[in-house]
């Protein structure tokens, strides 16, 4: 560890301090169930699109992502342009107006609901409500995971004590100050992890003699592939993996299609456009989102790639013979360890705890109100609970905390290690077809969402556990049933579970649709209508008018 | 060979990304600049209409 303890200890010390200041600004704001549980609806586009963006990229991105660049090299950079067109400017701009428009026509105030109400049924609301609530865990499972591990190995303290600490003090903002506290964290957070990202960047770039010479250096190093790696179609980490192999499947299928596409339908990431007050501040939103997917994936995939020239220079080895047992997530710790100066290290441990802070808030609060309020409030109670909806998240956000803590404690680290890419999958799946029927095909019907919502996320789920090796190996269901690892096998087992369940998901919502009656004209008027994002400039017409009448 | 890198998926992937994150600067700022410009025109208007009441 090239920074002292004491000091990382300290700016922690401050950065925590710094959190709970900023926690507190939008926990005075939040007292109503609006302000709770979606931020008012009135977040200022800077503010959105920063939050939107640090609970998009998780220390994973940057880290085990990054680790997996220096591996296979910068073919993931498609994911990162993914990530931009469809993860920001077709999320904005085309996914993100109608949801916030109908969202607040219809009054739905999660993601489950908003999907629930457009289609007038509980059962979807309930459905969506519990896959967010059962899997989601998993998934902020691996983020606090990380940050642990990330706190026990830069501060050198225990582990259970660093995943207690962090557990806590996030549970502390989102319990008490909704998702409001959560968005302006997220954006004090996004600013650090900016800073970090453009340092490093400029730091490697600089030490490896500039942008095209440190790319050149890297093209060089193509003979320098280790041979198990060449079998598996790698050609040179400048170079697209060979077509069809095994690391083409996995780079294509999995990452670009999983992660790229798969953050359109991610419920803690939607809900974020119900938060603003007009659709002007989504495209306003695009201009910071845009920019900042690209300073974190895109940094982190460039500078992990370029690590191996670094790690050529100095040591003679590439980046996976230099840590222990070719573990990538060990990569980028190592790189960073070894190249930067020690104040960029302490700058850039508080921005990787940033990213694993803001995505571990967004899925407490997104799992909370799903099975607070969508669940429990709406599925069990059907809409007949008592108690307020604020405080039933609330404990409905306690409970899921502490499921995702003890999945963190009982899960191995193989399937913890898929959780990510096992929730997006899923999400797509299952929210993606129905998701798009809701928004701009208004022939869809209530049969044909729930027939897609339940196609989809049962074939998604049955490739998970049965055929995709990556997950069905570690989970060993399909061999204890069958006594074989998957069912299929040839190029199948490779093929990830998005390919296959949401192309049927999509059929299915379109052959129900066409044979299920319709909803009626009206309910479509109302769901559909266009609301004001000039209620402000009608008022402010009238202000005109009023000023220029009293001129006159 | 553009940028030091032979490989034209990936020049073409590392050039994507820039210019798209670019675009979404530029068309974000384009909807700020906008409304300012809807305002003046609209207020421009308003006091039109009501010079001419």
């Amino acid at each position: 560890m090239a920074v002292s303890t004491s000091t990382l200890i300290f700016l922690v010390v401050i950065y925590f301090a710094l959190t709970f200041y900023v926690a507190r600004l939008g926990y005075k704001k939040s007292s109503q169930t609006d302000g709770y549980m979606l931020a008012g609806r009135s977040v200022p586009p800077a503010i959105m699109a920063l939050s939107y963006g640090a609970a998009f990229i998780s220390t994973s991105a940057i880290i085990g992502f990054g680790g997996v660049a220096a591996s296979t090299g910068m073919g993931l950079l498609w994911l990162v342009f993914m990530n931009i067109f469809f993860g920001i400017f077709i999320a904005f701009v085309v996914f993100g107006p109608g949801t916030r428009r109908m969202g607040l026509n219809l009054g739905a105030i999660t993601y489950p609901e908003f999907i629930g109400k457009r289609f007038q049924s509980r059962f979807i609301q309930a459905f969506s409500g519990l896959i967010v609530a059962v899997f989601m865990p998993l998934y902020a499972a691996s983020v606090i995971i990380g940050a642990g591990r990330f706190l026990e190995t830069t501060l050198g303290i225990n582990y259970n004590f660093a995943l207690l600490i962090f557990t806590v003090i996030i549970a502390c903002y989102v319990i008490k100050g909704g998702l409001l506290s959560v968005m302006y964290v997220d954006a004090m957070q996004a600013s650090i992890m900016l800073i970090g990202m453009t340092f490093l960047l400029v730091f490697t770039y600089s030490k490896l003699g500039g942008v095209v010479e440190a790319h050149q250096a890297l093209t060089n190093m193509v003979n320098l592939v280790p041979q198990a790696l060449v079998e598996q179609g790698h050609r040179g980490w400048t170079a697209m993996p060979a077509f069809n192999s095994s690391i083409w499947w996995t780079m294509v299928s999995t990452i670009i299609m999983g992660v790229g596409i798969g953050a359109l339908a991610q419920p803690q990431l939607a809900v974020r456009f119900m938060t603003v007050k007009d659709d002007r501040s989504l495209k306003r939103a695009v201009a910071v989102g845009g920019p900042f997917l690209l300073m974190m994936a895109g940094v982190a995939y460039v500078v992990g790639a370029l690590s191996n020239v670094y790690f050529y220079r100095t040591v003679g080895k590439i980046a996976l013979d230099v840590v222990p047992g070719g573990n990538t997530d060990l990569i980028i710790p190592a790189y960073l360890n070894q190249a930067m100066p020690e104040l960029f290290v302490a700058i850039f441990m508080l921005s990787l705890l940033s990213a694993a802070m803001s995505t571990a808030a967004a899925q407490f609060h997104t799992m909370g109100t799903a099975i607070g309020y969508d669940v429990y409030q709406h599925g069990i109670m059907k809409g007949k609970s008592g108690a307020s909806t604020v405080h039933v998240t609330k404990i409905g956000i306690a409970f899921t905390i502490l499921v995702a803590v003890i999945l963190a404690y009982i899960l191995p680290g193989s399937i913890i290690a898929r959780a990510t890419a096992m929730f997006m999958g899923l999400c797509t799946s299952a929210f993606l077809p129905l998701y798009i029927g809701a928004l701009f095909w208004k022939r869809t019907t209530k049969a044909g969402a729930t027939a897609s919502l339940v196609v989809g996320s049962i074939s998604s789920l049955f490739w998970l556990v049965f055929v995709h090796a990556k997950e069905a190996v570690p989970l060993g269901i399909c061999q204890a049933i069958f006594g074989k690892e998957t069912l299929l096998s040839g190029v199948w087992p490779l093929v990830d579970p998005i390919l296959i369940a949401t192309p049927l998901s999509f059929l299915v919502l379109i052959v129900v649709s066409l044979m299920t009656p319709q909803f009626s004209p009206e309910f479509l008027k109302k769901a559909f209508r266009l609301r004001f994002e000039d209620e402000e400039e009608v008022s402010e017409s009238a202000s005109h008018s009023a000023a220029d009448s009293a001129g006159v | 060979m553009v940028l030091g890198i032979d490989d034209p998926q990936i020049w073409l992937a590392y050039l994507a990304c820039i210019f798209s994150a670019l675009g979404c600067m530029v068309y974000g700022l384009l909807n700020w600049r906008e409304e300012k410009e809807e305002q003046s025109v609209k207020s421009s208007t308003q006091k039109q209409v009501t010079q001419n009441q």
